[in-house]
């Protein structure tokens, strides 16, 4: 069994790697001029290359499923990756659609950066409280992944139009914004980085502290720049905090989620910083020449095109089996939990999203801004969610 | 109503933009869908003569025309959206934790949150959804839902009804996709036709004009998502009414059999067993896991239960007569149904106490010789005991669950989760009694005088499940509504409603095209149509307009 696992593992890592080579040669076929896109040698090892890295990734799900009794959706670790391989199967679906080597160049690095992100959590095969023993819990999850996935396609198409789009001989809002988006997805590769760093060093510091009226111990593995209220470290060598955090953020763990995102920011940072240096230009501007030869129009009907496939899907995942499984397991289909109200929120978010389509002006670069606003509701309920508004679905 | 006559020869209703036959635009109603400003007509409902553009004098009108728009059901779903999102930032009222200070909303939300807490509370936002200003939210999308598609549906179903094959020119060279061919031979119209029925295209040629149509039935998609979601929403009106909807929650201690509330008296259920089971510490696949969670993951919470029914409910004033209908396990995620009752697992109570037995012994006995005995159930304690060896005890106060509160004892709930008594004992053959205050760890005796004492000797405990009990007829009202619903979203996105009209202009052939989603694949189907031929591909005329 402890094989079972170790090969799931190294699968997971055949795959991460894999989808690194293959957008290398999704980006090489922006130098194929001329010959158009089916043809382009790049652009066929590039999805080969993912393809392959598909298959590796479910051979990690399945191996890891069989080794621990349940399927492989029930904690962060598990859930992200797995909404990671959700957006390798969306974009695939949408390659063989459109036969679009760019998405690729982009959708599979935001692909990477996720599972990178998920790889930072506890990676323990976890077992399952009551509430999660269902099999509608599995469809519910992997129902929702794979809409979500779909749906973040948009994302990739839209921030592409955005990043041809804005016009970047000059400062305005419009490119600070793009600066900002960018910047975020970079501030994941931070928490990425520093998480790695400091786990290569077995980086401990343990802390305990009082929440209402019990005592309880929290391990950090970065350096303590946020303490817990009140917390009292235990660890002898370590660093003690620069400040402890406010009150108000209740419960267990919360000055190490705290301690995490002022990590990431720094570490994010100071990334997007260096790229700014070496590039000495905003991070759109150096993107655009990728973007030379694609159409905007094309962009934008697929930045509409994943939405629409991926609203139905989310619809059905999101609210229809999370309603049949809450119905099952806590005995009512809907409860306003914050976890249920942000997929209502993502729900109405791309309803409206669809019915702005409808009239004329609300395409192409409007449309690209919704599609990246929608990623983020997404995200928000993935992490923020998850992490701050602890509801019932007691992630990670 | 003032009709109008088209060129072509059809009818129109007032208020239509493009005449429903031949598409040619009807002047002086242009600007209702914009067409005056654009090259490109909008093409959104066939310029079909919707109520809410042609009629706005009566209050009806304009509300009707309010609820009709578009931009008003987007705003009304922001405005919800955004409400919603307010809705989590703070938990909702059911949602305070049970070890809060307190669980009043008028304390916990300043408590913990301090002074935006105070405000959150203040505004009424612990309890957003029930308020009646979000109900209204909703139900205005329900008005706007019924309105909007009443408005649109009819007009477009009639013109795609009454479209011809011939179009006039203006329609066809204001499409997106066009295209116009000097030269022809009717042999490649012949040929184009063939390859767009092979397509799956349903062809019509009316005297060499001609129309290939695809996919129209994913027009009445979004009808019928709409339809779906009213539906949903009339459901949850339903809820409402007590006949359709039953919730009810019911704490049963093991061993006990009681009857199980709303059911009118009708159902027992008796609990024979709780079990909380933990996953094992040792499991290899585990552990790591287990560990740093700090142990104890439950893995099983679970009632063995017998559900009887009552066959005398319905004779006032009968003793019951049951008949033992079930015998099985409830668990988390695996509820008891029976009769169109449903029991779920909801909640549990380990080690409230039974019974507690006691003796009373000299203050002064070192050794603690037994002089009386006696027990107290803790479920149904008596007010007084008389005792084998002449000893009275009455029960003077009783906390089932002690607190020491405020300088006062009190009892924190009903349940004997930490029994403590005050006894008042009086010795054989005397009315002067002697006060004593018991419990779990606890023996005063308030004068210091007493000159007999009480002890615990045994105790015995149980477990209590808290199961809820439901009666929902409003569930299949819901999934009705969730499978139209995604009837209707799959009819609407899975596929495309796809027009090509190829008609005869002189010798030559003008070819247009339009599709309510995925120009990419319209196009395609064209380039596949034409190939070979020596027809002009259509020229997107969007993207030459950017
Ligand atoms: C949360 C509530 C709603 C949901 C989930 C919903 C869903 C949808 C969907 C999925 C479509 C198809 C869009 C497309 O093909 O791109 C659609 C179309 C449409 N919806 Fe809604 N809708 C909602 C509320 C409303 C409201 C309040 C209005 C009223 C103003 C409205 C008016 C329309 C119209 C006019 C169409 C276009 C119909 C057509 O193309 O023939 N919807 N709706």
């Amino acid at each position: 069994m402890g094989d079972l696992l170790g090969l799931s593992s190294t699968m997971l890592y055949v795959a991460f790697v894999l989808y690194i080579i293959a957008t290398a040669f999704f980006g090489a076929t922006i130098k194929d001029k001329g010959k158009g896109n089916k043809k382009s040698l790049s652009g066929k090892i590039g999805i080969t290359l993912t393809l392959i890295g598909f298959l590796a990734q479910i051979v990690y799900f399945i191996t890891r499923w069989i080794a621990s009794g349940h399927a492989p959706v029930s904690n962060m670790f598990e859930f992200m990756t797995f909404f990671g391989m959700a957006m390798v199967l969306a974009f695939i679906v949408l390659y063989f659609i459109y036969r679009l080597s760019i998405i690729g160049l982009f959708a599979l690095p935001v692909a990477i950066i996720v599972i990178a992100y998920a790889s930072m959590f506890p990676r323990e095969i976890s077992p399952l409280v009551p509430s999660l023993q269902s099999h509608w819990l599995y469809i519910h999850v992997t129902t929702v992944a794979l809409g979500e996935g779909l749906l973040a396609i948009s994302f990739v198409t839209g921030l592409a139009y955005l990043i041809k789009k804005i016009d970047q001989t000059v400062r305005s809002k419009r490119t600070t914004w793009l600066e900002i988006v960018l910047y975020s997805l970079i501030l994941f590769v931070g928490f990425s980085v520093i998480s790695v760093t400091f786990s290569i060093m077995n980086y401990e510091a343990t802390f305990e502290y009082p929440v209402d009226n019990k005592t309880l111990t929290s391990t950090y593995t970065l350096p303590p720049i946020a303490g817990p209220t009140d917390g009292e470290l235990l660890t002898s060598d370590a660093m003690t905090p620069l400040f402890e955090a406010p009150a108000w953020m209740h419960g267990a763990d919360a000055g190490k989620k705290l301690n995490t995102i002022i990590w990431s920011f720094i570490t994010g940072s100071i990334i997007y910083l260096l790229l700014r240096l070496i590039l000495r230009k905003r991070l759109g501007a150096a993107l655009q020449p990728l973007l030379k030869r694609s159409k905007l129009d094309l962009l934008d009907e697929i930045t509409y095109r994943s939405v629409a496939i991926g609203f139905p899907v989310f619809t059905l995942g999101g609210l229809i089996f999370a309603a049949i499984w809450a119905q099952i397991a806590w005995d009512r289909f809907w409860g306003w939990d914050p976890k249920e109200v942000w997929a209502l929120v993502t729900w109405f978010f791309y309803a409206a999203f669809l019915h702005l389509r409808l009239s004329r002006g609300w395409h192409g670069e409007k449309s690209a801004w919704l599609a990246v606003g929608g990623f983020a509701i997404i995200m928000f309920n993935l992490i923020a969610v998850n992490l701050i508004l602890a509801g019932l679905h007691s992630y990670a | 109503m003032k009709k109008i006559k088209c060129e072509c020869g059809h009818v129109n209703p007032e208020g239509t933009v493009l005449c429903e036959a031949c598409g040619k635009p009807i002047e002086g109603n242009q600007h209702i869908d914009g067409n005056d400003k654009k090259k490109l007509l909008n093409m959104r409902y066939d310029g079909s003569a919707r109520r809410s553009q042609t009629y706005n004098k009566s209050i009806i009108d304009k509300t009707w025309n309010f609820f009709s728009s578009v931009k008003v059901g987007v705003w009304l779903i922001v405005i919800t959206l955004i409400a919603s999102a307010v809705g989590t930032i703070f938990p909702q009222q059911q949602y305070i934790p049970s070890d809060a200070i307190s669980r009043d909303p008028a304390i916990f939300y300043e408590d913990r949150y301090g002074i935006l807490g105070k405000i959150y509370y203040q505004l009424g936002f612990h309890d957003l959804f029930g308020s009646w200003w979000y109900m209204l939210l909703v139900a205005m999308i329900g008005v706007s839902l019924v309105i909007c598609s009443i408005d649109r549906f009819v007009p477009l179903y009639k013109a795609l009804k009454i479209q011809k094959a011939k179009r006039h020119e203006t329609f066809l060279n204001r499409q997106r996709l066009f295209s116009e061919t000097e030269q022809v031979s009717p042999e490649d119209i012949e040929k184009v036709k063939n390859r767009l029925k092979k397509q799956r295209y349903n062809v019509r040629d009316e005297d060499g004009y001609i129309l290939a149509e695809k996919g129209r039935f994913s027009r009445w998609g979004p009808y019928v998502n709409h339809i779906g979601l009213i539906i949903i929403l009339l459901a949850a009106l339903l809820r409402f009414t007590p006949i359709l909807f039953m919730d009810e929650y019911v704490w049963v201690r093991e061993g006990e059999q009681i009857v199980i509330p709303g059911t009118h008296g009708e159902y027992y259920i008796e609990n024979k067993k709780f079990t909380l089971e933990t996953y094992d510490a040792d499991d290899e696949k585990f552990k790591a896991a287990i560990e740093k969670q700090g142990g104890m993951i439950p893995s099983n919470f679970q009632t063995d239960a017998i559900i009887y029914k009552d066959n005398n409910a319905d004779v006032p004033g009968a003793e019951p007569d049951l008949e033992k209908i079930i015998e099985s396990d409830i668990r988390m995620n695996q509820p008891l149904k029976f009769d169109g009752y449903t029991l779920y697992q909801a909640g549990y109570q380990e080690n409230e106490f039974t019974s507690m037995s006691f003796i009373i012994h000299e203050t002064d006995d070192a050794d603690e010789q037994k002089l009386d005995e006696f027990s107290i159930s803790l479920t149904e304690p008596k007010a007084e005991y008389e005792l084998e060896n002449g000893f009275r005890v009455k029960v003077e106060e009783y906390f089932p669950d002690y607190v020491f509160q405020d300088g006062e004892p009190a009892s924190q709930t009903n349940y004997p989760r930490n029994p403590a008594f005050v006894l008042l004992i009086y010795p054989p053959e005397s009315d002067t009694p002697e006060v004593s205050f018991i419990g779990i760890g606890k023996n005063i005796d308030a004068t210091g005088e007493n000159k007999y004492k009480v002890s615990i000797q045994d105790f015995s405990m149980h477990n209590v499940s808290g199961l809820t009990v439901k009666r929902d007829y409003t569930l299949p009202f819901f999934i009705f509504g969730a499978a139209i619903f995604m009837i209707g979203v799959i009819q609407g996105m899975y596929w495309q409603h796809r027009r090509i009209w190829v008609n005869p202009k002189g010798d030559g052939l003008l070819v247009a095209a339009h599709t309510n989603k995925n120009w990419f694949g319209v196009k395609k189907d064209i380039e596949k149509a034409i190939e070979g031929t020596n027809i002009n591909m259509v020229v997107d005329q969007q993207e030459l307009e950017e």
